[in-house]
């Protein structure tokens, strides 16, 4: 019928072929060679030799030490909380019919707005001042708690604060997610239950949890590889020297050790970011082994 | 069927309590979301004196001023970061359309050798982080020159494997017959591409602009690697500078206007087209 062999395919694909080329495949390979060239000078391009220094330099490094325990305090909290609230969430969305629209529109509004623009709320909220302690800390006051600088204080409030906003910002992708999930389920089955008499708790574990299973475990996965990258949300928090606030993570590692005051270090930067592409390939086939034992796919 | 409607009636009688408690819940994380944003309005238009006159910060104001929006403009380049944002979203999206355009009428109409293997390529770059490839690409555009150019800024982001693979699907779903046709008429390639696929896809390219709009208007990360220059910022680089050092002193209210100033347009942009969006999200878009 019509040509089986069309040369001018290759002419529409040219313009992905050269910047997938040029900005995908080509640093791939490079970050690669960065990471083991030793002694890299970014001013004159070359190198002093050839192994596994720049690893041990960072391995060593109390600030990429650091980066890491932030990230993984930050993984650990933040994804099952997320994912269980916005479930939470999704069940009681499910349930109504009135103002359902309208509740399903405002709680994705963060998807689209700027992290860093909001993030600078977050911390006007949180922040105390010469001026003021901070509405929420007014709020802690009220209560009987006593005032804490929420933005250049004690660790363990600063991570309360990240892993707020941070629940805050990735909710929205969830709640959508699970909600289409949960819409999805044939009533049928929650009909027959019923006249069966099952209780809510036996339906939930029984009947939706295994149909949502694979929206969950999709969200889990993501989940864990989004929070594994978190960066923009930390700066807008606690400003780009997050070196200084002890709050930086790996990502921040790696942009800080590129550009900025302490940069122009392109060979630690790429075993940085090889040491987290590992670590995330590890997590992602950790899950997947146990979602093929757990997850229900009709 | 009347035992099961019985049923119904029975447990939603049963069930007002649990009502309650559930609408209590959505309302509570509403005022969460929407906190913030009330919040960014009201403070900004709070004046610099009665906002840092206020210890316990009030929830309203009798005297709103727009003293800090004309701070916000004066004081710091923001209109400049506002324009650089539009001209780097403009371009960055009509040069992505054009491309994944192109491609995803390759992969999905014509034949030609290697086609699948490229495809799977194509695919298989999808799992590959951006922060893999950054490291190059600053070195790449430092070597070019590029640095505080909109070249710079732009070229990396031109293309998106997966609104190519997006795109694809769809093409594919129009029927062979319609080329087929066409092909008979003497249409060529090109042309049917133009007058046939792109309207009849047109929901799905909207979704991809949409995306992608929301993606340049947010992106933080590579302008700030690429730009040391005020005269290039793009907004999310304007408002960690305004943060910094901006305004000389803790001017919160200009902070806040200047926040309002920059969520505005995607605020609109949602409220416009919040089905799409969601629709479009929900089919494979994902955030950080």
């Amino acid at each position: 019928m019509y040509n089986r062999n069309n040369p001018k395919g290759w002419l529409y694909l040219l313009p992905a072929l050269l910047f997938i080329t040029v900005f995908m495949v080509y640093p791939l390979i490079d970050v690669f060679v960065y990471s083991f060239e030793e002694g890299y000078n970014f001013a004159s391009q070359t190198y002093t030799g050839v192994g596994l220094y720049n690893y041990s330099y960072i391995l060593h490094d109390p600030y990429f030490l650091q980066a890491i325990r932030n990230t993984f305090i930050l993984v650990i909290i933040t994804v099952p909380l997320s994912t269980g609230i916005a479930l939470l969430i999704s069940l009681a969305l499910n349930s109504i019919k009135k103002l359902k629209d309208l509740f399903q529109t405002v709680f994705f509004l963060p998807y689209v707005t700027n992290t860093l623009a909001v993030g600078l709320v977050f911390m006007i909220l949180f922040k105390k001042t010469a001026y003021t302690e901070g509405l929420i800390n007014l709020l802690l006051n009220s209560v009987g708690i006593s005032s804490v600088d929420f933005i250049e204080g004690p660790y363990w409030a600063k991570m309360f604060v990240l892993c707020f906003y941070t629940v805050w910002v990735v909710l929205p992708f969830k709640i959508l997610i699970l909600t289409s999930a949960l819409a999805s389920v044939n009533k049928d089955y929650y009909n027959v239950a019923r006249i069966d008499g099952t209780s809510r708790l036996r339906m939930f574990t029984r009947i939706t949890l295994p149909m949502i299973s694979p929206s969950l475990f999709y969200l889990i996965i993501t989940g864990f590889i989004g929070a594994f990258k978190a960066y923009s949300d930390v700066v807008a928090l606690f400003g780009t020297d997050l070196n200084a606030a002890g709050m930086n993570t790996i990502v921040g590692y790696v942009y800080d050790m590129l550009y900025g005051n302490s940069g122009g270090y392109p060979s630690f930067a790429s075993a940085a970011a090889l040491v987290l592409f590992a670590i995330v390939l590890t997590i992602t086939v950790i899950n997947l082994l146990v979602s093929r034992k757990n997850v229900h796919y009709q | 069927m009347d035992k099961i409607k019985e049923l119904e009636r029975k447990s939603r009688a049963r069930n007002t309590a649990w009502t309650v408690a559930v609408f209590a819940l959505l309302v509570l994380w509403a005022v969460i979301v929407l906190f913030p944003f009330y919040w960014m309005l009201l403070t900004s238009v709070k004046s610099y004196a009665s906002y840092n006159a206020e210890y316990v910060p009030k929830f309203f104001t009798l005297s709103p001023t727009i003293e800090n929006y004309v701070q916000a403009f004066t004081a710091v380049p923001l209109a400049k970061y506002f324009v650089n944002t539009i001209i780097f979203t403009v371009v960055t999206t009509g040069l992505m359309l054009i491309i994944v355009v192109l491609s995803a009428f390759a992969f999905s109409r014509l034949e030609f050798k290697g086609k699948n293997l490229v495809f799977t390529l194509f695919l298989s770059l999808m799992m590959i982080p951006n922060e893999l490839v950054i490291i190059t690409n600053f070195v790449t555009i430092t070597n070019a020159g590029l640095r505080n150019s909109f070249a710079g800024l732009i070229l990396p982001s031109v293309t998106s494997v997966f609104y190519i693979y997006l795109l694809k699907e769809n093409f594919e779903q129009i029927p062979d017959e319609l080329y087929k046709a066409a092909k008979v008429d003497g249409t060529s390639d090109f042309k049917y591409l133009w007058k046939v696929m792109i309207p009849i896809c047109r929901p799905t390219i909207v979704t991809v602009v949409i995306l992608k709009v929301i993606e340049c208007w947010n992106s933080y990360v590579w302008p700030r690697l690429i730009t040391d220059d005020e005269n290039y910022f793009l907004v999310s680089n304007g408002i960690q500078t305004i943060r910094e050092s901006g305004f000389g002193r803790e001017n919160i209210p200009a902070m806040m206007a200047a926040v309002v100033v920059i969520s505005v347009p995607l605020i609109i942009l949602f409220l416009v087209f919040h089905k799409k969006i969601m629709e479009g999200v929900s089919r494979g878009g994902t955030k950080g």
